[in-house]
Order: C-alpha cells, then sequence, then structure tokens
C-alpha cells in the first residue's frame, strides 16, 4: 500500500475522465488515494471524485488558477504535495498533465515517468511501462534514488472505473502563494469542434491521402459522429490540408491509443503506425490488399472507403436504433 | 538579444527499431540521426527573431555523445551562431540531460529566450523544456504554435486539447517548447552547410556544467518491440456486406462499439 495523489484535471469546472482511470487504478490497489484538485471555485467536484475513488480531496482555489499557467498549477500542485507527503504523484499525460508535471518534479526533486500506458502498484513504488520510439518499442522504467515516484499515463490506458454512487468527501483547502506570477492567460480560445479529442476519444476515425478534399472528409465525420469518436488524419492529409496538424495521428503528430481505431484510407507508414499501434482493436479499410496498415489490423476491409465508409455509418446507426 | 536553442538528435523516423544486447536501449548500427523534428521549429524560431533584432546571437546547445555534434553542425548550416556541446552519456534520461543544459545556460552572461521542441521523438518524454526551466529558475511556456513578441513580452499561443489554444502572456526570460504550426524551418543551403563544418563547437564536460550521473532520476531497461499481431480477419464480400460484418464483429466479439 502506498499514499497516492492524483493531479485531478479540470477545465471549466468539468473533470477529465482521465483522472477518474488514475484514481479507479490506486483506489482499487487498496492504496491511500489523495485527489488534489486545482481551479477556481472547484470545491464541489471533490464527491465525484470520491466516487471513483479518492479518499481525501484537497483543493486549490484562486481566480489566479481559473485556468492552466504550468507557474500558478506548479505552485499549487508543489503545496498539495507537502500537505500530502505522498510516495506517489499522479498525473494523465494530457495537454495539462504532461506540461506541469516535469516543472513540479523539478521543484521537489521527483523523479519522473512520462506517457506510460500500463502501472502496477508493488508496496510503495509503481511497476511501468512506457513506449519509446513512438511506440515502435516499450521499456520498463526503473525508478532511481530516493525522490518521490511520479508518472503521467496516457489517457485509454487503464479504464474508466464505475463510479460508486453516493460516495462523498469534503474538499480540504490548500493555501498557495499566487504572487508575482510571470505568466498570465489572456484567453482561452475554445476549439469550434463538439467532437471530443482524438488522444481522449474512445474511438479514432482516421483518413488519409485518398480522401482527396476536406470536403470529402465528411463521410469520415459522419462515422466518427455516429460513434462518438474523434476524427484523425494521416500526415498526407494534413500537409494536402485536409484536415489541422492538431487531428495527425504518427510519430510527429499525436499518439493514440483508444479501443477503436478505424484506418481509411491509410497505407500505414511506419510514422503513421507508431502513433495508432497500441489501439486495443484497429480496423484498416484500404483497397490494396498489401497496404502495411493490415499487418496491424485486426479487422481489415479490402475495399473503397467511398462505399464501405457510409456503408458502416448506416449499420452502425441501425445498431444504435 | 540572446537566443539559446537545446536541441536533440534522434533516429530518423524511418528507422526500424532494433534492441541490443541487454535491453537497455537500442542497437545504433546503421541508424540515420537527425535533429528532431519538433527542435527545427525552434531553430527556425530562434533565426527569424534574430533576424528581426539587430545585435541578436542564436547559440544551439546539446547535451549527449559526440555523433550529435552533427545536429549542433545542422543548426549552424541553418544560421545559428554559436554551439555548445555538452558531453553526456547515450543512457542520461531527462532529468540528467536537463541538469546538463541547464548548467550550460547558467555559464552564459545573460539569457533572454530559450527554446526547445515540445519533445523529442526517440524517448517522447517531453520533459526537459520544463525541468530546465525550473533549474534556470524562469518562467516556462509548452507546446507554442505561434508567438508575437512585444518588447520583453511574448504572447504565445499554446495548444491544447479540442482544438482549443490558450493564450499565454509571460516575460523575458523564458523558456518556450515549440511545435508544428510554429514556423515553416528553413532547409540549409549547400555553401552553408560547408561553412558550419568550419565552425567551431564549444565542448563542456559535465564538470563544467556541474551535473553528474546521480542527477539521472529513472532508467528504461527491457527494451521490447511490440509484439508481432496475429493476422486479422479479412471481411470479404461487397461494401454492404463488409459493412454490416464488420459492425457484427466490432459489436458482438470485439466489444468496442
Ligand atoms: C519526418 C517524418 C515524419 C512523419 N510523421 C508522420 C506522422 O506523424 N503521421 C503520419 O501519418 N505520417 C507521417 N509521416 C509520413 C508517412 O511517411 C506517410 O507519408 C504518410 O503517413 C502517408 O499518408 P497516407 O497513408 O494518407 O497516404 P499514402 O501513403 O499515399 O496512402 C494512401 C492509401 O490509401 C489507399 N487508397 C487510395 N484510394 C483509396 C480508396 N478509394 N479507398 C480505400 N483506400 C484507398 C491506398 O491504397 C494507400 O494505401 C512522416 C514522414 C516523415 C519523413
Amino acid at each position: 500500500m502506498a499514499k497516492v495523489l492524483v493531479f485531478v484535471e479540470q477545465r471549466d469546472g468539468k473533470l477529465k475522465k482521465a483522472s477518474f482511470e488514475l484514481l479507479g487504478a490506486s483506489a482499487k490497489a487498496g492504496n491511500e488515494t489523495h485527489a488534489v484538485i486545482i481551479g477556481d471555485g472547484v470545491a464541489g467536484l471533490a464527491n465525484e471524485c470520491a466516487s471513483y475513488g479518492a479518499s481525501k480531496v484537497h483543493v486549490a482555489q484562486d481566480g489566479a488558477l481559473k485556468n492552466y499557467t504550468n507557474e500558478a498549477y506548479a505552485r499549487a500542485l508543489v503545496a498539495a504535495i507537502k500537505t500530502v507527503s505522498p510516495e506517489i504523484v499522479l498525473a494523465s499525460h494530457t495537454p495539462m498533465g504532461r506540461d506541469l508535471l516535469p516543472s513540479v518534479a523539478a521543484q521537489v526533486d521527483g523523479a519522473l515517468a512520462t506517457d506510460c500506458t500500463s502501472l502496477a502498484f508493488s508496496g510503495a513504488s509503481l511497476t511501468l511501462k512506457r513506449p519509446v520510439y513512438s511506440g515502435k518499442a516499450m521499456a520498463d522504467v526503473e525508478y532511481m534514488g530516493s525522490g518521490i515516484k511520479m508518472a503521467t499515463v496516457r489517457p485509454n490506458s487503464i479504464g474508466v472505473p464505475k463510479p460508486e454512487a453516493g460516495k462523498t468527501a469534503d474538499a480540504t483547502n490548500l493555501t498557495v502563494d499566487l504572487g508575482g506570477l510571470k505568466t498570465k492567460i489572456l484567453e482561452v480560445v475554445k476549439g469550434n469542434s463538439a467532437r471530443p479529442d482524438v488522444t481522449e476519444a474512445g474511438v479514432v476515425v482516421s483518413g488519409g491521402r485518398s480522401l482527396k478534399s476536406a470536403d470529402n472528409f465528411k463521410i469520415i465525420e459522419e462515422l466518427a459522429d455516429t460513434l462518438g469518436a474523434a476524427v484523425g488524419a494521416s500526415r498526407a492529409a494534413v500537409d494536402a490540408g485536409y484536415r489541422p496538424h492538431r487531428d495527425q495521428v504518427g510519430q510527429t503528430g499525436k499518439v493514440v491509443s483508444p479501443s477503436l481505431y478505424i484506418a481509411c484510407g491509410i497505407s500505414g507508414a511506419i510514422q503513421h503506425l507508431a502513433g495508432m499501434r497500441t489501439s486495443k482493436c484497429i480496423v484498416a479499410i484500404n483497397t490494396d490488399p498489401q497496404a502495411p496498415i493490415f499487418q496491424v489490423a485486426d479487422y481489415g476491409v479490402v475495399g473503397d472507403l467511398f462505399q464501405v465508409v457510409p456503408a458502416l455509418t448506416a449499420e452502425c446507426k441501425k445498431l444504435k436504433e | 538579444m540572446n537566443l539559446y536553442v537545446c536541441i536533440k538528435q534522434v533516429p530518423d523516423t524511418e528507422t526500424k527499431i532494433k534492441v541490443n544486447g541487454d535491453g537497455s536501449g537500442i542497437d545504433a548500427a546503421g541508424i540515420k540521426w537527425i535533429m528532431s523534428p519538433y527542435d527545427e521549429f525552434a531553430v527556425e524560431e530562434a533565426l527569424r527573431v534574430k533576424e528581426k533584432n539587430a545585435g541578436s546571437t542564436v547559440t544551439v546547445i546539446t547535451a549527449g555523445p559526440d555523433r550529435t555534434v552533427e545536429a549542433l553542425r545542422t543548426a549552424l548550416a541553418m544560421g545559428a551562431d554559436n554551439a555548445i556541446h555538452v558531453e553526456l552519456p547515450e543512457t542520461a534520461d531527462s532529468a540528467f540531460a536537463a541538469k546538463a543544459l541547464a548548467g550550460a545556460l547558467k555559464k552564459e552572461a545573460k539569457v533572454d529566450i530559450v527554446y526547445f521542441g515540445k519533445e523529442a521523438i526517440d524517448d517522447g518524454a517531453a520533459q526537459v523544456p520544463q525541468l530546465v526551466a525550473t533549474y534556470i529558475g524562469v518562467p516556462s511556456v509548452g507546446t507554442v504554435v505561434g508567438i508575437e513578441y512585444n518588447g520583453t513580452t511574448l504572447k504565445c499561443k499554446r495548444e491544447i486539447e479540442g482544438g482549443a489554444f490558450e493564450m499565454v502572456e509571460v516575460s523575458q526570460p523564458v523558456v518556450v517548447s515549440g511545435s508544428k504550426g510554429l514556423n515553416e524551418p528553413r532547409y540549409a543551403t549547400l555553401p552553408n552547410i560547408m561553412k558550419a563544418k568550419k565552425k567551431e563547437v564549444k565542448k563542456m564536460s559535465l564538470a563544467d556544467v556541474g551535473a553528474s550521473p546521480s542527477d539521472q532520476k529513472i532508467k528504461m531497461k527491457g527494451l521490447q518491440l511490440p509484439p508481432p499481431k496475429q493476422a486479422g480477419k479479412k471481411i470479404e464480400g461487397d461494401a454492404a456486406a463488409q459493412a454490416k460484418a464488420l459492425v457484427t464483429a466490432l459489436h458482438n466479439e470485439a466489444k468496442v462499439i
């Protein structure tokens, strides 16, 4: 058993599913599981943390913490660590978690392993695996020295536990010195997409160069929306201007591991595979039976995506009815 | 302005990884080495700022084994003025590398902006920019896809999830890590590549920068290639039949929809 502190991430007062994965995994292992929420007026989120496994909830609340900045959030998380004195600190490998944890590790002289895809608790330590060379290989992590053991975990790697209804926790306020900050958020520009982010979605539908235009991506979007999925793209599709770079999956794009990845008209270049091969179930739709993508596919559909994808959307709609 | 860029040399993205004998790393034989792709955005950004601010210098720094000097030469060929190579063992982790880079930066008279790529595509740790920022005591802004410069303040456009952006104002000195979208990196011309070969690269030892192997916090071991996938199922028939069969399989067999 260990004392574990989980950085529970919120944006606009909404907690991230990926944080629940960490709370659940820690609680299931029988750890003393603390949650820390940082934001402005976030104490009301404490019960939700409790329902996913937190036994204690700490909150850092301040106008200066309303939106994320590395500087202010690092001070808050360091304050939480000083209060809780955990053996282990966990966060999700999200745009916020991955930016924050290194700064905190440097301040508390902790040992940090980032972007882990499997985690198991062993006494007061952690057994971790992480992809290296963008998923071309996997490595075990060995912690050195006696510092706090810290890790960021790739979203969807563990799975979200079932919440336990009726569980409650009191939020304990942390005191954080927020004087003399050198960074300031001017504005958070919202994305114009109602779809989930490609790194967080449970299902990703990706299209390649073969879509031939931004407009044709509509059929990919329709399938994605039917499945509540995110839209991804190959670099060739991004370079051709069919999709923004934020949708790019691969070695120089996003690394994703959804439970289902559907690659439509993507050849499966080594750089693309690096970004999606840890997906639990991979479907490839491609006219070329020799396309390398079929080597990693659990289900291979040799066919024209312009026919198969709309047919798939129709079948999925039937399933939902 | 005193501009710094920290870069890393990594295997080319085409590389097929082979694990070395004891699983502590990769077999380096036959690997083509490149500057990590995100670092190119960092070098380009520094060069553009230099070009707009007369009297500025761009210094590139890398920490790594001897081969990594080649990455410095690439940056010099792109237009960097000075280069520093800190000798660091192959097996160093982010914390050790960051201590080495921070140590080199602390020896400099004045540091205004330190640019990084948002992550290196070998270990993909995405730690070093923030670690260095903390070690040298300056703020950091990560995954930046646009910067507006006003005097000594920077307005950074930081990419977050769901197509959203954070607009962050920060004052110098500062660490910024860049991502695709920040700019279009230039190619080095042949004459500049030739010239870069003759430029001096300043060598620093771990003792020079005050770093040591005890700065290392984690170690990678037991490297393994992903298990080869079993041959997948082929879904036959016309498009309608394939769609039906696939959805049935995903629903009943794989249970993912
Ligand atoms: C430094 C570097 C970094 C890179 N990083 C990335 C990265 O992060 N992500 C990435 O994806 N790539 C990356 N690449 C590019 C990569 O090498 C490939 O060029 C790219 O992935 C190809 O994209 P694609 O599969 O869409 O296109 P193509 O390779 O052109 O493949 C198109 C596929 O569509 C199939 N097809 C054509 N028409 C149809 C149809 N009607 N129906 C069904 N199938 C059809 C074809 O058979 C073919 O297999 C990188 C390259 C370099 C050099």
